[in-house]
């Protein structure tokens, strides 16, 4: 790969560095988020030599830039300053089940250097693999690993620094998530988009909404109440579910293209919460959670037992449901037009 | 509950082929990963399974370690082998004793034929994931010959299925199980064909509710094909195990938020699918083309006239499982 190409990157923001000792999960990490690989099929994964990039174009166009353990970034052909002096963020990997003493001065030496080029970079710190560590065992890690961080850090003058640390394993959404925040934290247009999307909780009374890059299943942006990850599951894998469905009846009809240039699936469950997923632009899919009651209903949704009943209550909620998604449609229809501006915007201004 | 409509299968094979987890997956809406829990069956599991209304399910796991195998066939053979309406036997692909594998079969077979001659027999060649993928069919094929013969010697016709827990092929063979066992499989084919002068669907598909098994299912395209003479549908010939497979997985991602799948409407690029409760035991889905430019001010008027639609045809349904 061209040295020249990797190095010259247009805007300087969306660029992620991801850094660690060798074996520690990088390209496992880029291979599951980016290209939904296997996590089972990483162990045939080779060892990477070269920097390599993976391009990710979603709202904003990001690239992440692995850089192999056993580089030496301070050897004069790599001009490891320009690299660093273009990144929005610093990923470093620390693998949980090895012993992390190396990787931690190997860190906070990278951190003295980052820091010293780019003081406005971010600095992330996944302790990766945790589903070889029990529950009790993984805080005690984090607890262990922030503590000599922030030690060596003050060593070298730096306490000011912010650090911020994520327990992640490819083998559950914890990588996804964490992921997740590290974007979020590069796309200028987070705070109005964060804005937009708790206007539409708020008037569609949404329990809660996550804008997703289909691809990847990263979010970019939700509204402002606590993420809960069993939430943030269902409304991901419900993206896999439509997915899958529909192309199930993609034929090759060529009499019959498609015409719709919009997906849309709602899905009810029995406890009275609907998912709601739209399709938006540049790849990206609203996925909402909706709860809607049952009207005059003061026993709760499910304990009704006798029949004519729970006819009545279930043809209470099926219209309250039509009701509140007539309004759903049409405040998502709002947000995706404040959408599309929002990216005409950061397009003239990048 | 009359004996006609208790039904007792047999799941039997080498310790280790993949039975238990089958029948979990199957079953107990567990994913494929989870069977990895599994510890080996001790003797006989039974489950009691109600399925379609009025039929109900006997499912005796063997446990498949020599030591059982041989009880089966000396002091238990009548107790299981007696009034057996199914046999499920299951091979394991990878296995290295393939010689003894065989053999235990014909001895199963020889119990069968003794008191059960009416049984009915489905082989899966099982763990297909591990062959590599231009293999797999040789390797069926050769198989089941071999089991073909054997399974002649003793007057039996079998049945096979390559399968694997990790796609779908597990479905497509279940339900071909299944469907053997229900008695009135062309009143709801009638019926479909029947809702369908009504709707208008490219396709519509029965599935038993808990298994998500297809039971029945309606394609425009194949009609089509049989009038004009044309061939097969462009369609994926494996959509109706994938689908029970997506729902499947869908019912596990749901069951985080400690609830049950109901309904899914997806207008997607290319049809709009409905799958909705039909009766007590069966779901609906049905599969509309998208016609017309126009089709986002039809969409609500149409999902309202299907949904309805589903509710009338529900009384029919309802009827024939109830053996009418
Ligand atoms: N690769 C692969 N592994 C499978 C498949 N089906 C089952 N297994 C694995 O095989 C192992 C044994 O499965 P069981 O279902 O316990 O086997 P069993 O036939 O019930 O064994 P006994 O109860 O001892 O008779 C489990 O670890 C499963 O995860 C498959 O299709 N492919
Ligand atoms: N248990 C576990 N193993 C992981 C995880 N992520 C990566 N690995 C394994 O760690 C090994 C090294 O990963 P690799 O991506 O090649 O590391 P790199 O040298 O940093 O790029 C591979 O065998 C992966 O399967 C994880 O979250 N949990
Ligand atoms: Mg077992």
């Amino acid at each position: 790969m061209d040295s020249h190409t990797i190095l010259t990157p247009k805007n300087n923001k969306a660029n992620i560095l991801l850094m660690g000792l060798r074996r520690g999960g990088k390209s496992s990490i880029c291979k599951v988020v980016f290209h939904n690989m296997q996590p089972l099929d990483t162990l045939y994964l080779e060892s990477t030599s070269k920097p390599t990039t993976e391009k990710f174009h979603s709202l904003i166009d990001l690239s992440v830039m692995e850089l192999p353990g056993q580089l030496n970034y301070f050897e004069p052909s790599y001009d490891s300053a320009k690299i660093f002096s273009q990144v929005g963020a610093l990923v470093y990997v620390i693998d949980s089940q090895d012993e992390y003493l190396n990787a931690l001065t190997n860190l906070s030496m990278i951190i003295e250097y980052a820091y010293k080029i780019n003081p406005l970079i971010h600095i992330e710190v996944l302790i990766h693999k945790i589903d070889g560590l029990s529950e009790d065992y993984r805080l005690d890690t984090q607890r262990d690993i922030m503590q000599r961080t922030g030690d060596e850090l003050l060593d070298l003058g730096l306490e000011g620094v912010q650090v911020s640390f994520y327990l992640t394993s490819i083998f559950d959404h914890s990588i996804y998530e964490a992921f997740s925040r590290i974007i979020q934290k590069l796309v200028p247009e987070l705070p109005s988009l964060e804005n937009m999307l708790d206007n539409l909780v708020q008037y569609s009374r949404l329990e809660k909404v996550f804008l997703f890059d289909v691809n990847s299943k990263i979010y970019v942006a939700t509204d402002s109440s606590p993420v809960d990850i069993q939430t943030y599951e269902v409304c991901a894998e419900f993206i896999d579910i439509t997915i899958d469905l529909d192309s199930l009846y993609e034929n090759g009809d060529q009499a019959r293209p498609a015409i719709k240039d919009e997906v849309k699936c709602i899905s009810t469950l029995q406890n009275g919460v609907t998912l709601y997923l739209r399709q938006m632009i540049r790849g990206l899919a609203l996925v909402a959670l909706v709860r809607v009651d049952n009207e005059g209903d003061v026993y709760g949704g499910d304990k009704i037992e006798d029949e004519e009943n729970g006819n009545y209550y279930q043809s209470c909620r099926d219209k309250n449901l039509q009701q509140s998604l007539a309004i759903i449609d049409h405040n998502v229809n709002v947000f995706k037009q404040g959408l599309e501006k929002v990216w005409e915007h950061s397009r003239i201004r990048s | 509950m009359s004996n006609a409509s208790r039904k007792k299968l047999l799941l039997m094979g080498r310790s280790g082929s993949g039975k238990s987890s089958m029948r979990s997956i199957i079953f107990s809406n567990y994913s494929a990963f989870d069977t990895r829990r599994l510890g080996a069956t001790i003797d006989v599991e039974h489950s009691h399974l109600r399925f379609l209304g009025n039929m109900s399910l006997n499912l005796w796991d063997c446990g498949g370690q020599d030591v059982f195998m041989d009880n089966y066939f000396t002091q238990q053979n009548s107790h299981i082998f007696k009034m057996c309406e199914v046999l499920i036997y299951v091979f394991d692909v990878e296995s290295k004793e393939v010689l003894k594998d065989i053999e235990i079969f014909q001895k199963t077979l020889a119990n069968l034929a003794k008191f059960s001659k009416n049984c009915k027999i489905f082989i899966l060649l099982h763990k297909m994931d591990l062959v590599q993928l231009d293999k797999r069919e040789e390797l069926f094929t050769i198989m089941m010959k071999t089991l073909i013969n054997q399974s002649l010697k003793y007057g039996f016709q079998i049945k096979g299925f390559p399968t694997s827990i990790w796609d779908e092929s597990l479905y497509k063979a279940w339900s071909s199980i299944v469907c053997s066992l229900i008695p009135n499989m062309e009143h709801f084919e009638k019926n479909l064909l029947k809702f369908n002068d009504i709707i208008e669907a490219e396709e519509i598909i029965l599935f038993e509710k808990t298994t998500f098994l297809v039971i029945s299912h309606f394609s425009s395209a194949q009609e089509h094909n049989l009038l004009t003479g044309a061939g097969a549908s462009d369609l994926d010939p494996k959509r109706f195990e994938k689908i029970s497979n997506i729902i499947k997985t869908y019912k596990q991602s749901v069951s985080k938020l400690r609830t049950h799948f109901q309904s899914l409407v997806l207008h997607g690029s290319f049809s709009s699918i409905f799958i909705d409760v039909l009766t007590d035991n069966m779901y609906i889905m049905i599969v509309l083309p998208n016609k017309s430019l126009e089709s986002a001010v039809r969409d609500k008027d149409e999902e309202l006239l299907i949904l309805d639609n589903i509710k009338r045809a529900r009384k029919w349904f309802e009827k024939i499982e109830g053996g009418k």
